[in-house]
């Protein structure tokens, strides 16, 4: 089983996902991230995709599910680094992502969470 | 058995390890052919549900990939057959929403929109046969 790396930096927790996951794997880590999220008191997630090659609607689903229940937990969530062909692909696959934020990389992911972290404590 | 050549792949798809597996393969021969990044990754998104229906629906999946020509044209042309339960009615099964596993239901339908022939065969009892082709550009 391929271990994936779930980094805190302050706040926030990134998790780059290194290779393709199979369905049980993904489930796993599902479960991690909203444990780590729990103990760590994680006002962010970032989640890099940037090395899935494609997102099907297994892995679709399970990422809008991770940020919203991320966001249950008072933890706001960035998929970054999605390809341009996966974007295309999901939106013709009739899956909508539309209601999680994305960003290019994972630096902008870090700002734009800081903005809505911020905004929210205003 | 699992069999793989340069212009043909033919593997079981059992489980959700040889999704993965199906994924890559049908992603090297579509390199290999000329597709374009944006055809790779359609037809691998549909070959996932694909693959993953045969697994998580039905029981001793096999996928078959192969190179066509039709004249000066290439393709690809993937076939997935199982002996699962069969689906009832297919008009059903492909409408977005619909899934007897209180999932999606948009991997059928979704596949269909993403390949550019798609053809679905499937007998009660016998199971399923799902066929598509996709052509270089
Ligand atoms: N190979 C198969 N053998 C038998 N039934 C199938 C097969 N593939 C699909 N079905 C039936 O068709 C329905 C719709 O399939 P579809 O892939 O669209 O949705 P799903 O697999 O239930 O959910 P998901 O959105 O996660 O793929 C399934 O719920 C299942 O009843
Ligand atoms: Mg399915």
């Amino acid at each position: 089983m391929s271990d994936i790396a779930i980094i805190k930096i302050g706040n926030k927790i990134i998790v780059p996902i290194q290779n393709e996951l199979n369905d049980i794997i993904a489930e796993k880590l599902q479960a991690s991230i909203l444990k780590t999220i729990e103990s760590v008191g994680a006002k962010g997630l970032i989640i890099d995709v940037s090395t899935l090659s494609i997102i099907d609607s297994f892995m679709g689903r399970l990422l809008v599910d991770t940020a919203k229940m991320a966001q249950l937990m008072g933890c706001e969530t960035a998929l970054t680094g999605m390809r341009k062909e996966v974007v295309l692909t999901l939106v013709q696959l009739g899956l909508i992502i539309s209601d999680i934020n994305t960003s290019l990389n994972i630096e902008d992911g870090i700002e734009l969470l800081d903005r809505i972290i911020r905004g929210r404590n205003d | 058995m699992t069999n793989i050549q340069r212009d043909k792949i033919d593997i079981p798809v059992t489980s959700f390890e040889e999704v993965i597996l199906a994924r890559q393969l049908v992603r090297e021969l579509m390199e290999r052919l000329g597709f374009s990044l944006l055809a790779q990754t359609r037809i691998v998104t549909a070959v996932s549900e694909l693959a993953r229906n045969m697994v998580v629906h039905a029981k001793d999946g096999r996928l078959t990939a192969t190179k066509v020509t039709q004249g000066a044209r290439v393709g690809v042309n993937c076939i997935f057959q199982d002996s699962g339960p069969g689906i009832e009615d297919i008009d059903q099964a492909m409408r977005e929403g619909y899934s007897t596993t209180k999932s999606l239901g948009l991997g059928l339908g979704g596949a269909k929109k993403l390949c550019g022939e798609f053809n679905i065969t499937s007998s009660m009892g016998k199971g399923t046969k799902i066929d598509i082709t996709e052509w270089v550009k």
